[in-house]
C-alpha cells in the first residue's frame, strides 16, 4: 500500500477503454480469490476441526476429556482423560523453555549489543542454517545421539524420554528465539543506550538494566511464540519421547505429547469413524486453541512494543 | 583513582560479555556436531544402489529410489499451485486493496496462519482433499495439503518484497497512463522478484522437509514403485528417514543417516540455485 496509497488516484474517472476496464476488474477478481483462499483455509480449519471434534464430543463429556487423568482411548477400558498428554507435551514445553530461552537470549544479546558486524554476518546465516534443518533431522539426532548421550551419564534414563525430545525441541526453536530476541533489541533505539552510558553505566548495566526492560515486551512476544512452536512440534517427539501416556514430571521416562499420540493413531489400524479414531480431532483442536491464543497474545504483545519505539 | 567498586562492576560487565560471546556460538557448535554425526554414520551407506534401490526389509538392499521421486514429485506440485496462488495473494493484499476491516482481518488471519502447528494443516489435508475431494493418498492430495501450509510464508514474503519497491516507480507508470494491472505487473513486480523468490525457496524448502502433514495424510512408509502421475500413491525422503529412524536395528538408523545426507544435499542444491538467480537478478536490475 505503501506506495499507492499517497497517490489518491482516482481510476473510474480514467478514460479507459471497455475491454481495458474489464481486464483489469477481472484480474483484480483472480487476485482477490487467492488472497480470500488463506481466510478459507482457516474457517476449513474450524470447521473440520469442530465438526470431528463433535463426534467424539457426542460420547464423551468436554469435561472429563479435559480434566480426566488417564488416557486409552485405544484399550478396554477406555478412558478419554487427555492430561496425560497435556502433561507430557508440557514436560517438553518446560525442557525447551529451560534451554532455548536462556541461550536463545543471550545469543541475540550477543548479535546486537556485542558483535562486530562481520562477526554477525557470519553468525546470523549459520543460525538459519540451523532453522532450516528439517524436524525429522532433529528427531533422528535426539534418538541416535542425545539418548545415548544422556544415558551414558544416567544409566536410569529410558530409550525414550522428555529430556531428549526437549533439548533437540530446544535446539530447534532456538535460532527463532535468538532472531526474534535479536530484531527487538535493534528496536530499542540507540538514545536510550547513550543515556544510560551518559550517566556512567557499565555495558553489563546498560544492557541488563537499560535495553532488555526496554524491549521487555518484545521478548516475551518471541518466547511466547517460541513455545508455541514447541508445542505443536511433532516428528521431533515423536521419535525421541516415545508414546507412553502418563502424568509424570520425571525428564527421564518415556511419555507422550499431544502431536505424537495423533502421529501413532494416524499410523495404526484404527479404523477412521471410530471413536478411538475420532479422539485425534478431540486433540488437535486442543492443539490449535492452544496455539491460537498464544499466537495471538504473542502479536498483541508485539504490537505493543512497536507502538512504543516506532 | 578506580573504585573497588566501579572495578568489580567492570568486571561483572567483562563476565557478562564474555559469558554471551561464548553461549552465542552453542548454536553453531551444535549444528557442527549434528551434521557431524549424521555424516559419520550415513556416508559410508551412499552409492548409487543406495539412490536406485527401493525400500527393503534387508538394510543391504534398501534405496531411497520412490522416497527421492516421491519427494521431487510432491515438491514440484506444491510449487506449481502455491506459487501462482501465494504471489497473487501477496499483489492483492499488498497492491490493490485498500486500508480496511477486511485487509486487516486477512492479515492478522495470515499471520496466525503460519503459526498453526503442521500436524493441523494435516488433520485439515486428510478431512478435505483425501476424503471429501476423493484425492486418496496420492502426489495431489500431499501436494494440495502442502500448498496451504506453505502459502502464508510465500504471501508474507511477497509483500515484503513489493512494499520495498520504492514509490515513485509505481507514480511514474500511472503518469504515464498505465493501469495499476500494468504497472505491478511491469514494474512492481520484477523489481521485486528476488525477494519473493527467496520466499518461495524459502517455503518450498520447508515443504520438503514437513514430515507430519505427510504422515496425516496417509502417505505410505512403503512404496515400491516411482509415482507415474498426481493420482498415484507416493512416500517422501522425510517419511522414509522418520520409518528408519524409528525402527530398533542399528543399520536402519545409519540407513536414516544417509537419506538424510540425501535431503539435506536437496535443500543445500535448491537454496545454492536460489542465490545464484537471486544475484543475477538483482546485478540486472541494477
Amino acid at each position: 500500500m505503501q506506495g499507492t496509497s499517497e497517490l489518491s488516484l482516482d481510476e473510474s474517472a480514467l478514460d479507459l477503454s471497455g475491454s481495458k476496464r474489464w481486464r483489469e476488474e477481472i484480474i483484480k477478481g483472480i487476485l482477490f480469490l487467492c488472497a480470500s483462499l488463506s481466510v478459507l483455509t482457516t474457517f476449513a480449519i474450524v470447521f473440520i476441526l469442530v465438526k470431528e471434534a463433535g463426534i467424539f464430543f457426542q460420547e464423551v463429556s468436554v469435561f472429563d476429556f479435559l480434566f480426566g487423568t488417564k488416557w486409552t482411548p485405544l484399550l478396554e477400558p477406555r478412558s478419554f482423560g487427555v492430561l496425560p498428554l497435556v502433561c507430557g507435551t508440557l514436560l517438553v514445553v518446560v525442557g525447551t523453555a529451560l534451554f532455548a530461552l536462556p541461550v536463545g537470549m543471550a545469543t541475540a544479546i550477543y548479535l546486537s549489543e556485542y558483535a562486530p558486524s562481520r562477526l554477525r554476518s557470519i553468525l546470523k546465516p549459520l543460525l538459519e542454517v540451523l532453522a532450516g534443518i528439517p524436524t525429522v533431522v532433529y528427531g533422528y539426532f535426539a534418538l541416535t545421539f542425545i539418548t545415548p548421550m544422556l544415558r551414558s551419564v544416567l544409566p536410569d534414563v529410558q530409550i525414550f524420554n522428555a529430556a531428549s525430545a526437549a533439548i533437540v525441541v530446544g535446539i530447534m526453536v532456538l535460532p527463532m528465539v535468538a532472531s526474534l530476541c535479536d530484531d527487538t533489541l535493534r528496536a530499542v533505539p540507540d538514545s536510550l543506550r547513550q543515556g544510560a552510558y551518559a550517566v556512567g553505566a557499565t555495558p553489563f548495566e546498560v544492557n541488563m538494566g537499560v535495553v532488555v526492560p526496554s524491549a521487555l515486551s518484545g521478548i516475551m512476544a518471541s518466547f511466547v511464540l517460541a513455545l508455541s512452536r514447541a508445542i505443536g512440534e511433532t516428528m521431533a517427539v515423536t521419535l525421541a519421547a516415545g508414546a507412553t501416556p502418563r502424568m509424570t514430571a520425571d525428564p527421564f521416562v518415556a511419555i507422550q505429547t499431544m502431536t505424537a499420540y495423533i502421529v501413532q493413531v494416524s499410523l495404526g489400524d484404527t479404523p477412521a469413524g471410530e471413536i478411538g479414531y475420532q479422539t485425534i480431532f478431540a486433540v488437535s483442536a486442543l492443539l490449535f486453541v492452544i496455539t491460537l491464543f498464544m499466537n495471538i497474545f504473542s502479536s498483541k504483545m508485539l504490537k505493543r512494543f512497536r507502538e512504543v519505539y516506532e | 583513582m578506580i573504585s573497588p567498586d566501579l572495578s568489580r562492576r567492570y568486571f561483572k560487565a567483562k563476565v557478562f560479555h564474555l559469558f554471551c560471546a561464548s553461549v552465542a556460538w552453542i548454536g553453531v557448535l551444535i549444528l557442527g556436531v549434528l551434521l557431524f554425526h549424521v555424516t559419520r554414520e550415513g556416508f559410508p551407506w551412499l552409492d548409487m544402489q543406495f539412490i536406485n534401490d527401493f525400500p527393503s526389509r534387508f538394510p543391504k538392499k534398501a534405496g531411497i529410489n520412490s522416497a527421492l521421486f516421491g519427494t521431487l514429485w510432491l515438491i514440484g506440485f506444491t510449487a506449481l499451485f502455491s506459487v501462482p496462488i501465494g504471489i497473487a495473494a501477496g499483489v492483492y493484499l499488498e497492491e490493490f486493496e485498500k486500508k480496511n476491516a477486511f485487509s486487516q482481518f486477512v492479515d492478522l488471519n495470515i499471520s496466525n496462519l503460519a503459526g498453526v502447528p503442521s500436524i493441523v494443516y494435516g488433520m485439515l489435508g486428510l478431512v478435505i482433499f483425501v476424503r471429501w475431494f476423493g484425492l486418496e493418498e496420492s502426489v495431489l492430495a500431499g501436494a494440495m495439503t502442502m500448498s496451504l501450509l506453505i502459502l502464508p510464508v510465500i504471501i508474507i514474503s511477497t509483500r515484503e518484497a513489493l512494499r520495498a519497491v520504492p514509490g515513485t516507480i509505481r507514480q511514474a507508470a500511472f503518469a504515464l497512463g498505465a493501469t495499476r494491472w500494468q504497472t505491478v505487473y511491469a514494474h512492481a513486480l520484477p523489481q521485486a522478484f528476488p525477494g519473493i523468490l527467496t520466499g518461495i525457496i524459502l517455503a518450498l524448502s520447508r515443504a520438503i522437509g514437513e514430515t507430519a502433514p505427510l504422515i496425516m495424510i496417509g502417505a505410505l512408509t512403503y512404496v515400491a514403485f516411482v509415482p507415474e502421475g498426481p493420482m498415484d500413491e507416493f512416500t517422501a525422503l522425510p517419511i522414509q528417514i522418520f520409518n528408519w529412524a524409528s525402527r530398533p536395528q542399528k543399520e536402519f538408523h545409519e540407513l536414516a543417516a544417509a537419506a538424510i545426507l540425501v535431503l539435506l544435499f536437496v535443500l543445500l542444491l535448491m537454496n545454492s540455485i536460489a542465490v545464484i538467480i537471486r544475484h543475477r537478478l538483482e546485478n540486472r536490475n541494477r
